[in-house]
């Protein structure tokens, strides 16, 4: 197992260096200049010169290239153009707060989605079973945005029980940084109010991303389940007299979340770099935000470091899925 | 061939057909529906909530809201036939050379793949979008760079699958060139091919309505659902119909494509349901 381990891990390095060539080739054919957004508006053409020259942005592009990776293979993420602060101090600011949105999204979407999932499939065509069908085909179907501005209207707008965006109020002082996720960092350090104000302005961007989440980790679920319950180990445990519980429970169930867990990870990959259009609506300053700023400032470092950071993610959620799946069925062994 | 993943009787089938048609009529005859001009400007009747006159309002700029969204379904429409249009060429391109070929270059073009599935995808598709500068053909390609490496290895597996089937094989020992042997091994990926676009169909929309939420795709005046649903945005609380209209519009056509795409995804990977045997041999592996 830690063989294979490691050379999943050595498999995900040229996906990476792919990923970073794409990336520095795409952010170097923005339109605009780089160093005209790094000096400013106002800057002479004399300063100009200098900041490309201070940047190496005067270099041809293999070096500027060669450049990066060299201070990447040292563990430098560089500095980014626009705020002049280090990239990785300001990833370790944006990336808790989309986790923190993330992991909410998939806890909502994982204990409503699997129990729904699992409910339908065993009143299969029945009014549970329906219902849930339609909801499912709702969830799937709603563009995010426009989810997104219903709960506002409803829930912020016209009942006015929750914020509508942002991740604190602004009489609320932020709890101090452990981890930067909010919730966690306000009850480690015992403040009460400060966690409920966070977890009242997580309520609305985690429903909507966990709205869709819930309705595809559900269909899937209850896809499986169905298969599962028409194979041959079933009908042997309902021969030998088990109850349909433990049917269910045992036997059934551990073979559809296979299924169930591809559809988690791939939730998950997806949000990470997905959640631009969350995080504009509800305020929510992550790394969705940080890339949206990013491409539109030509803030090539920031850029470079948000896809780096996302694509290992989710190329270690791949290899999470898998392991996942090593552990629910003894049957797939990795070598 | 494909007709056989049309037949049998699915009200999925029936219904996701029915909306997504009354749609693809809105986009070829907007005139049926409307007879007013989706792009002037009437500022008097500007944010009129509905009314026997305007049945869904009317926008901003006194334009008709339901003539805006009848003229918008030709925008979007247009928008996923094209994206899946080039998602698939391409994808049947280095998909077929990439199976039938074999070798380094397979791996070359299979690690591409990787790299660009690997990729945070709304980044990808931003950040390819920026490039181009901003409109809807600048957002076809954007989104279209999402979807063809799914289309690559969809046909790459179904060519390895049929490689050692007995009418490529005869093919070879006429002594039929590589190209000619592909050419006859690529109806047989037509059916995949159907079944995969009418499941994505749905998400592509989702994604172009998203980036022209963004203020990315198509531009003012040309009317575009996510673009109409972003300029809602400001009056949501009080004229709320700007807003909200578009959204139902675009959901009711994903709903549709969903249904469609769920019904012949069925037939593809479970044939004893409807009459998809004809296309069983073809539900291979297709990583």
């Amino acid at each position: 197992m830690g063989s294979y381990i490691a050379r999943r891990l050595l498999q995900m390095l040229p996906v990476l260096l792919g990923v970073s060539m794409l990336t520095f080739a795409l952010t170097n054919l923005l339109p605009g200049d780089p160093a005209r957004a790094a000096a400013g508006r106002h800057a002479t053409p004399q300063q100009l010169e200098e900041v490309r020259e201070r940047l190496g942005l005067d270099r041809p592009l293999p070096v500027q290239y060669a450049m990066y990776m060299g201070r990447l293979a040292r563990g430098d993420l560089g500095t980014s153009l626009t705020s002049r602060q280090a990239v990785a101090g300001e990833l370790r600011l944006f990336f808790p707060a989309t986790l923190e949105l993330l992991l909410a999204t998939m806890v909502i979407a994982v204990c409503v989605g699997i129990p729904l999932g699992v409910l339908t499939a065993t009143r299969r065509g029945r009014w549970p079973d329906r219902a849930f069908l339609g909801f499912s085909y709702v969830g799937v179907g709603m563009p995010v945005f426009f989810t997104a501005l219903l709960l506002q209207i409803v829930f912020a707008g016209w009942l006015r029980v929750l914020p509508i965006a942002g991740r604190l109020g602004l009489e609320t002082v932020p709890p101090p940084i452990y981890t930067g996720i909010y919730t966690v960092d306000a009850l480690l350090a015992g403040q009460w109010a400060t966690l409920l104000d966070a977890l009242r302005h997580l309520v609305l961007p985690a429903l909507t991303l966990a709205i869709a989440g819930a309705a595809e980790v559900g269909r899937i679920t209850r896809r499986s389940m169905l298969q599962a319950l028409d194979e041959d180990y079933v009908r042997t445990a309902r021969a030998k007299g088990l109850p349909e519980r433990t049917v269910w429970q045992r036997h059934a169930l551990p073979n559809a979340l296979l299924p169930t867990t591809t559809v988690i990870g791939l939730q998950v990959a997806f949000l990470l770099g997905g959640t631009v259009l969350i995080e504009n609506l509800f305020s929510w300053g992550g790394l969705g935000t940080y890339a949206w700023t990013g491409i539109f400032r030509l803030d090539i470092p920031v850029i470079m470091g948000i896809t780096l950071i996302a694509t290992t993610v989710y190329l270690l959620v791949n290899l999470g899925v898998d392991l996942v799946y090593a552990r629910l069925d003894p049957r797939i062994r990795y070598e | 061939m494909s007709s056989a993943l049309f037949r049998g009787h699915d009200g999925r089938l029936v219904a996701g057909i029915a909306i997504v048609g009354l749609f693809a009529t809105m986009a070829v005859a907007p005139g049926l529906f409307t007879s007013l001009d989706p792009a002037g400007l009437n500022l008097e009747g500007r944010l009129m909530p509905p009314s026997p006159a305007h049945w869904l309002g009317t926008d901003a700029t006194g334009n008709d809201v339901f003539t805006r969204i009848v003229y918008g379904a030709r925008t979007t429409l247009g928008t996923v036939i094209a994206v899946l249009a080039i998602a698939s060429l391409v994808g049947i391109a280095i998909g077929s050379a990439s199976g039938y070929v074999g070798g380094w270059l397979d791996s070359l073009l299979m690690r591409t793949t990787d790299v660009f599935l690997a990729f945070p995808p709304l980044i990808l598709a931003l950040a390819t979008n920026a490039v181009l500068g901003r409109g809807l053909r600048q957002t076809v390609i954007a989104v279209a760079v999402l979807w063809w490496p799914a289309y690559a290895r969809l046909v790459r597996g179904q060519i390895l699958a049929m490689r050692r089937q007995e009418f490529v094989e005869s093919a070879r020992v006429i002594g039929a060139s590589r190209i000619r042997i592909i050419r006859h091994m690529l109806p047989n990926v037509i059916d995949p091919i159907i079944v995969r676009a009418s499941i994505d169909a749905g998400f592509v929309a989702l994604t172009a309505a998203s980036l022209s939420f963004l203020g990315l795709g198509a531009q003012p005046p040309t009317p575009e659902w996510g673009r109409m649903v972003a300029e809602g945005q400001t009056f949501l609380l009080d004229q709320w119909w700007v807003a909200a209209f578009p959204g139902v519009a675009l959901f009711i056509l994903v709903v549709g494509f969903n249904l469609i795409g769920e019904a012949l995804g069925d037939r593809l990977t479970q044939p004893w349901r409807g009459s998809g045997a004809a296309v069983a041999g073809l539900a291979t592996e297709n990583t």
